[in-house]
């Protein structure tokens, strides 16, 4: 039997085909789908994910030409800069959604699915599972893509805008991301968890 | 077909917890019990409902509702410049965006940080009185605009991350210099607050208020398979 997470209504679990995905009949809320691609897909996907968010955070993000002064940004010197501005509380908050809980989540997948895909157990599989779905929402990568946009297009009219290398990694990362989170079967993950969490003997 | 809806067996009333973390359903030891079974599963500590739903709402509500105002009415960005020192609140940035001819950007940010944050708060507000008032009304429909919310919440971040980048990118020294203002802190409060209390709401408090009457036996229906 199954539960909606969302009305709680009781139902039974319906075969579905490759891509599918079962609704509540009650509420309508998506109670699970069936992946086209088992996890293999996204370890791949992750990896490349881990790479762009590498490359991302050593490169500059933009760089702004303004009457023959330039000036360039990380992510990182972004945060740093709300720091040296005395808006602590807005450099964690800006440092956790993009930097430290989008690493974490990378981290983690990794951590979870490479593992697996090998037919091995994780260390702290299932805490690590919980801590993932956890911060999921508080990764914030597209929305911070977005206001990236938006500031320069503001800046546009003032200054000349150099695109860094981290902005069309950044820009590919959500892609990757994206595609990730969406290949990601929670559910597949809990049961090949339990599988290899069982004692052989 | 409204009381068809509602008299269904649930998890709940079959004394059957699902795991909030991992789906699987499992028999608590005793249907008052409270915190003290696990998810066999995972580990995770099992309720019926998300513990305190209601008043945890109203509170991570009511704290993003006060800090809305200074959100709104305090300076999220100081620019200076030779020619004196300019203040924008999140409207006058919208405002700006609208003069300078980017109507897509100034509707875009309009939509995400003015009129999510309040659609978030009064949407919440509504849910949690229909719950507290045993609304059987369009439970349905209440379960669908939780989700939306759910979902859009996240975007109001948006305009900290523009605040956060012109500040990083205008430090000519003494030239110009764009600060982040203190509304900018409050707004950002308003989101993380507003998100954690659509975390701890749990809509299937809207059923089991709807549902006031006892569930009468029927036979579960099967999930519905789309496409």
């Amino acid at each position: 039997m199954h539960a909606c997470h969302e009305c709680d209504a009781l139902q039974r679990p319906v075969p579905l085909q490759s891509g599918g995905m079962a609704r509540c009949w009650r509420c309508g809320a998506v109670l699970y789908r069936r992946r086209r691609h088992g996890l293999d897909a996204t370890v791949a996907l992750t990896l490349a994910a881990a790479i762009l968010f590498g490359l991302g955070n050593v490169f500059p993000l933009v760089g702004l030409d303004m009457q023959g002064q330039t000036r360039a940004t990380s992510l990182w010197g972004a945060v740093a800069t709300l720091w040296d501005q005395d808006v602590p509380l807005l450099a964690a908050l800006v440092f956790a959604t993009t930097l430290a809980l989008p690493a974490f989540d990378l981290a983690a997948m990794l951590w979870l699915l490479l593992p697996l895909a090998l037919g091995r157990r994780p260390i702290g599989g299932a805490l690590v599972l919980r801590g993932l779905l956890a911060i999921k929402p508080w990764g914030m990568v597209e929305v911070f893509m977005l206001g990236v946009l938006v500031a320069l297009v503001k800046l546009a009219h003032v200054a000349t805008v150099v695109p860094g290398v981290a902005l069309w990694s950044f820009g590919a990362l959500i892609l990757l991301m994206a595609a990730a989170a969406a290949s990601f079967d929670a559910d597949l993950a809990w049961s090949r968890l339990a599988a290899v969490s069982r004692p052989t003997s | 077909m409204k009381g068809s809806l509602l008299s269904v067996p649930t998890a709940a009333a079959a004394g059957l917890a699902r795991c909030r973390a991992c789906g699987q359903l499992s028999r608590l030891p005793a249907p008052t019990s409270d915190g003290a079974a696990a998810c066999p599963r995972c580990g995770t500590v099992l309720h019926l409902r998300q513990p305190a739903s209601v008043a945890r709402t109203w509170a991570y509500l009511s704290a993003a509702a006060v800090l809305y105002v200074p959100a709104n009415v305090l300076p999220v960005m100081r620019s200076g410049s030779l020619f004196g020192v300019q203040e924008d609140t999140i409207l006058s940035g919208v405002v700006f965006l609208w003069h300078d001819g980017s109507w897509f950007l100034a509707a875009l940010v309009f939509v995400a940080s003015i009129v999510v944050p309040l659609a978030k708060l009064l949407v919440l507000a509504f849910l949690l009185l229909g719950v507290q008032w045993r609304s059987a009304w369009r439970p349905q429909w209440r379960t669908r605009l939780y989700r939306i919310i759910e979902y859009l919440g996240r975007w109001s971040m948006l305009d900290i991350y523009v605040v956060t980048l012109l500040a990083a990118l205008i430090q000519v020294q003494s030239l110009a210099s764009i600060q982040a203002g203190p509304g900018a802190v409050a707004f950002g409060a308003v989101v993380v607050l507003t998100m954690l209390a659509s975390q701890s709401f749990d809509p299937r408090l809207i059923w089991d208020a709807a549902a006031a009457a006892p569930a009468t036996a029927r036979p579960p229906a099967s999930a519905q398979a789309s496409r």
